[in-house]
């Protein structure tokens, strides 16, 4: 598997805090997310036999858990917060203006790679909505008037993915 | 005279100039309640809990004395605290502003009720998504280790206490307590029967277990340095300290402030604070405790009977702002999310958003939720598509009443109180939106276009 | 050793006061007064999962005063009742003195007619093509505890039909009730943790992890345990409507375990076997490769014949010649450990007529711990109990040898074919053999006398397991048309060999007998057995090494220990 050493390090790191190695699956699976893009066939027997249990019971967890994900996706990754608090104030439309100024299919990778659109749950920054999420990074107040900018920039950004995707 | 806040949590969020760094953290007096404390016995700790009254922030509002009470002391089994910050309950964002913001209050609260409680070892499960937060307390429990307040022996006190950051992964269900701990060993977040797995006997590896809110943990770092009857004396009886108040919806200012508990009342707090209505709207309807409490409608009027024996009649705006008069209202104060909808909202659009909501988010485990939420979302979903019939409101209410009350967690009841008191509440609306969309039916028409909302 | 007397409380259901075991599981409990509480997740041998909710109940105890902590009444003298503010589920409630159940409320009735609408909310309508249709408790409580109709007029949820989980297991996902009794049983009881649920809420799907299968040797029993038509056997589907099927009670012959067996026929045919509960044996589980056995039933090498000389001929000549090659002395026998103790018996007396040599093979296999021992046979202690073996069996080797020699002229074998034993054909048709078997091999094809056995199957009678249990079996099927039960055969030998009339075979008959000539039958009968079986006392055989193993109820090591103390 392809890990770089410095997530392998902090793999080994994070499963020796626990006082049970399976406690660090949920974390252990973001480092590999983070590493690769998304989670792959071999990394889910990599880390059954990292953390000493069945193979189901990671995938179990991978497909629990909607922020993991078994396929790479598009360079940034755009969350639209839909409920009610978002949704009051506008998060459908705004969903609306970015798939359509991204060329992106809701849910899906838009066509060029570089971006999933995709509707997520409450972010618990309801006092700032509509909110979006671009990876990591929480957008407030991106009201349906703002959207478009919003689009804009993200297609002006050309820094690389923060979540590569390496085969 | 309009309403003010007391900010005893939110002291430090957004002070100008205040930085998350411990430094100023210290500059502002922090850690010394740790270090005052750390040196009395922990018995005495969770007598001041006891005494304060102080009650759970997490939404349940349980007396935190009482729970730390039920741990089990007898097993010789090691204890966990396990802070829960998975704040995910919709409409609630109050746990963000101090783990961006002030986050060493979070620690210093950790560490002293970990202290208190005697426990081993402090997990804070955090969201997945609140990466910024992971990476701003990971840093601060760092500096803390530095300084000696984490780790071992605090303070030359003898005890130790490591904190573990965890991240979840983006579940809801699993801001449940015990769905939490399935979640921190490595599973997925299926909560567990009660009985047998309290989490005060049988928690984390089955080991004795306190999970609390953030906002609980940094309660009780002031119930200690106020003293527990000086903590008392705030707010009311029965409710004591400050809830914060986090409004979003169709208000001019949504946002977020600490109000002394019973001591304003929501038309304060969506005027005095809030701006009141959108220009040229008028509200229409609160979930006063984020989503899973029940909806009020303006206009409604509740009897009740007041502690001091007198009876009043409360509008929605008139209700104070504490546990006691939300639950004679039939609603509860929950997290203190309060979502505003106005008179441009469709109610049963409302419903189906959140249905949709908790559809998503059942873990699936139990039979009523499982069915039932999909089942309620399938409804709505249809109803707002334009195929609605006369019976889908009751039949709404119906299945909602099927499933609170006989599933493995609360989650039953927060699918189930949205339906329950939406479909009687608005009642007019649902038969309204029903008939127009018989109407084009009958005359071959598309479906009524829905205003507002939209869901996917 | 015996245990400590149990002791028992008082709980009152339906406002009836019983007396059952402290601690028990309620559902339990009340199953065993005779109040059935319908169920799907919760199952006796496995950990409480508490997910379907059917089971919910109202649940209260006495009231006490808080301040004098005594009991608080009602206006007649009954103790008041703090009802919980919501039902709870029978399978998480353990018995304790005091405790008040109420089964038939409105509001339980409530409770089971909306966990009943919500299971069948996504449930597929395959009634028609279901093999679980018949035993299906879905069915069953659809219509003792259910509304009637549904009111879902939505879609429901699509998932995978027709999944083969494993060679033997077939899953339908959308029939799937998610109740979990599948993956704890493959967790907890076979130790092969390949299932689980992915996806979440009504989308979770059971599935086993793509590259692995669920292959292991008791994968089966999710089968049984499945409360719908999720999991099906492979081998049976689509094959007989279950309600045609006739159950008959029988034992496995796979190994010493003697698992509890129920064999499924119709109009003599078998169409599949599956565990019968016997707590003390094997609980409720068999294993897969056991459930085969019926198979070589219809063979087409089975022995359906009479014949002397390799001519078929009528019983009577062919018994007649036995008799007359026994009665000319220099008899050897060959005995076998899936005989019936009823068989072992009567081949005893013929030996005490025409004295001779006596040898058991001991046909080992690989144990596993759980309910296959490392002894292949099931009835090895009936030879010891009657007296056919006083110690380990040594196999042919002696035999063979004076039948080499000539001291053996003449060898009466039960179900073992010598030519697997290294008997060669010419010593087979030196030595004059009378076979007795089902089906044909090299020993038959060259005997003297070859007459027709049955399979358990086809029989009645008891084997004793390693437990030193006796345990009955009872005859599905008839045998092939002109055959009689083996222990007719052995008595009508044993009537010309004494020239008295041959005895009545009907087990209790024989039963009367064993009794009086076993000093460790002595007061059986026949009916005492009972379903389950009666343990006896195995002191005299405290010396053999029986080498088989431990399995889920038998643990030799203690066994010698009690023996020792």
């Amino acid at each position: 598997m392809n890990l770089s050493p410095e997530t392998a390090a902090s793999i080994d790191r994070t499963i020796a805090l626990y006082p049970q190695k399976r406690s660090a699956m949920l974390m252990v699976l973001h480092a590999i997310q983070e590493d690769q893009g998304y989670i792959s066939k071999e990394a889910v027997a990599w880390v059954a036999q990292k953390l000493e249990v069945a193979h189901i019971a990671v995938l179990e967890v991978i497909t629990f858990y909607p922020m993991y994900r078994q396929a790479p996706i598009g360079r940034r990754h755009v969350k639209v917060c839909r409920t009610l608090s978002c949704a009051l104030r506008g998060a459908y439309k705004v969903c609306d203006t970015l798939q359509e100024e991204l060329s992106c299919p809701l849910g899906e990778t838009s066509a060029d790679g570089n971006f999933t659109v995709e509707f997520v749950e409450c972010l618990a920054a309801c006092g700032s909505a509509p909110v979006v999420q671009v990876d990591e990074h929480l957008l407030e107040n991106i009201s349906p008037e703002k959207a478009k900018d919003l689009a804009a920039k993200l297609k002006a950004d050309t820094t690389p993915a923060m979540l590569p995707s390496r085969q | 005279m309009p309403a003010t806040e007391r900010r005893i949590i939110y002291c430090h969020v957004d002070e100008p100039g205040y930085t998350t760094d411990l430094d100023c953290y210290v500059r502002h007096g922090g850690y010394e309640v740790l270090r005052k404390h750390i040196q009395r016995k922990p018995e005495e700790l969770c007598a001041e809990v006891k005494d304060s009254g102080v009650r759970g922030r997490g939404g349940a509002g349980f007396p935190t004395g009482m729970k730390w009470g039920f741990l089990d002391r007898k097993s010789g089994k090691p204890i966990y605290l396990i802070c829960n910050a998975d704040e995910s309950e919709p409409g609630t964002f109050k746990d963000r502003q101090i783990i961006y913001k002030d986050p060493h209050q979070l620690i210093e609260g950790v560490v002293i009720s970990a202290y208190a409680i005697q426990a081993k070892m402090a997990f804070i499960y955090i969201r997945g998504e609140m990466v910024h937060g992971y990476k701003i307390l990971e840093r601060a429990i760092a500096e803390a280790r530095a300084k000696n307040f984490v780790g071992e022996n605090i303070l030359g006190s003898g005890y130790s206490v490591e904190i573990v950051m965890h991240r979840g992964a983006g579940c809801y269900i699993c801001g449940e307590e015990t769905g939490l701990i399935e979640s921190l060993e490595g599973k997925r977040g299926y909560p567990r029967i009660k009985p047998p797995f309290f989490p005060a006997v049988l928690g984390l590896y089955n080991c004795p277990t306190i999970v609390n809110n953030v906002e609980t943990l940094c309660q009780v770092k002031h119930v200690l340095d106020m003293g527990g009857k000086e903590f008392a004396k705030i707010g009311v009886a029965g409710d004591s300290g400050t809830h914060i108040w986090g409004v979003s919806g169709h208000v001019v200012r949504p946002g977020y402030w600490e109000i002394e508990s019973g001591k304003a009342t929501v038309r304060d707090l969506l005027y005095d604070f809030c701006g009141g209505p959108l220009p040229g709207r008028e509200f229409k309807a609160i979930i006063p405790g984020g989503s899973s409490t029940k909806v009020l409608r303006v206009g409604e009027k509740f009897k009740v009977k007041l502690t001091d024996g007198s009876a009043a009649e409360w509008g929605v705006l008139d209700i104070p702002l504490d546990s006691n008069s939300f639950g004679l209202c039939g609603s509860a104060l929950g997290t203190g999310g309060m979502i505003v909808m106005d008179d441009t909202t469709d109610m049963v659009e409302a419903l189906a958003n959140l249905n949709a909501f908790y559809a998503h988010e059942s873990c699936g485990q139990c039979t009523p939720c499982r069915e039932g939420s999909l089942w309620l979302n399938k409804i709505t979903t249809r109803v707002c598509a334009g195929n609605g019939r006369l019976e889908d409101a009751d039949l709404v209410k119906n299945i909602a009443d099927q499933v609170a009350g006989r599933t493995i967690c609360a989650h039953g009841e927060a699918i189930a109180w949205p339906c329950q008191s939406n479909v009687p509440k608005f009642k007019d609306e649902w038969e309204a939106k029903v008939r127009a969309q018989m109407q084009a039916r009958e005359h071959g028409g598309a479906p009524v276009p829905r205003k507002g909302l939209r869901l996917v | 050793m015996s245990a400590a007397p149990s002791s028992t409380v008082t709980i009152t259901v339906d406002g009836r006061d019983y007396q059952v075991p402290a601690g028990v599981n309620l559902i339990d409990a009340l199953h065993d007064v005779g109040i059935e509480v319908p169920h799907y997740c919760y199952h006796p041998k496995l950990t409480v999962a508490g997910n379907c909710r059917m089971c919910l109940v109202e649940t209260g105890m006495p009231l006490r005063d808080r301040a004098t902590g005594q009991p608080v009444l009602e206006a007649d003298g009954k103790p008041k009742i703090g009802w919980g503010p919501k039902p709870a589920v029978a399978c998480t409630t353990n018995c304790t003195n005091g405790l008040n159940v109420r089964t038939n409320t409105p509001l339980v009735k409530d409770c089971q007619q909306g966990v009943m609408e919500f299971l069948l909310v996504n449930h597929p309508l395959d009634c028609p093509i279901c093999d679980q249709a018949g035993e299906c408790k879905l069915q069953e409580f659809a219509t003792d505890f259910g509304r009637g109709y549904s009111r879902f007029i939505e879609e429901k949820n699509v998932k995978p039909k027709r999944t083969q989980l494993g060679p033997r297991v077939t899953l339908d996902d959308e029939r799937c009730i998610l109740c979990s009794r599948c993956v704890r049983f493959c967790q907890e009881i076979a130790k092969d943790d390949v299932l689980g649920f992915i996806d979440r809420g009504s989308h979770s799907t059971l599935t086993c992890y793509p590259g692995k299968e669920l292959a292991n040797n008791y994968s089966l029993n999710t089968v049984d345990i499945c409360p719908v038509g999720a999991l099906t056997s492979t081998d049976f589907r689509f094959k007989m409507r279950v309600w045609f099927l006739k159950p008959t009670p029988s034992i496995s012959t796979e190994s010493s375990v003697g698992v509890n067996t129920t064999v499924w026929s119709r109009e003599g045919k078998i169409y599949r076997i599956t565990p019968r509960d016997n707590d003390a044996v094997n609980d409720c589980w068999m294993s897969d490769s056991a459930r085969d056995l019926y198979k070589p039933v219809e063979d087409p090498g089975r022995i359906d014949f009479f014949a002397v000389d390799n001519c078929k001929t009528s019983p009577d000549q062919a018994l007649a010649r036995a008799a007359e090659l026994l009665k000319a002395g220099g008899v050897g026998y060959v005995g076998s450990a899936h005989s019936s103790l009823e068989e072992q018996f009567l081949l005893r007396q013929i030996i005490g007529l025409e004295p001779g040599p006596v040898a058991f093979t001991a046909p080992k296999r690989q144990g596993d711990g759980l309910l296959i021992s490392n002894d292949a046979t099931p009835n090895l202690r009936g030879a010891f109990l009657t007296g056919l073996l006083k110690d380990a069996p040594a196999g042919v080797a002696d035999v063979r040898a004076e039948a080499i020699s000539g001291a053996i002229k003449t060898l009466l074998v039960i179900h073992e074919d010598l030519a697997t034993l290294g008997f060669t054909d010419e010593l087979l048709r030196k030595v004059q053999v009378i076979y007795v078997g089902t089906h044909a091999n090299r020993t038959s094809d060259l005997a003297q006398v070859v007459l027709p056995g049955l399979t358990v199957f086809e029989k009645t009678g008891s084997f004793v397991n390693q437990q030193w249990r006796v345990q009955r079996f009872f005859q599905a099927v008839p045998g092939p048309a002109g055959t009689v039960p083996d222990a007719q055969l052995l008595a009508q030998i044993l009537a010309r060999l004494s020239s008295a009339p041959a005895v009545v075979t009907s087990p209790e008959a024989l039963w009367t007998s064993l009794a009086a000539r076993v000093p460790q039958l002595a007061g059986w009968t026949w009916g005492v057995l009972g379903s389950l079986g009666k343990v006896l006392d195995a002191s005299a055989w405290a010396h053999v090494p029986f080498g088989e193993g431990s399995s889920l109820h038998y643990d030799p090591a203690a066994l010698t220990a009690v023996k020792a103390g």
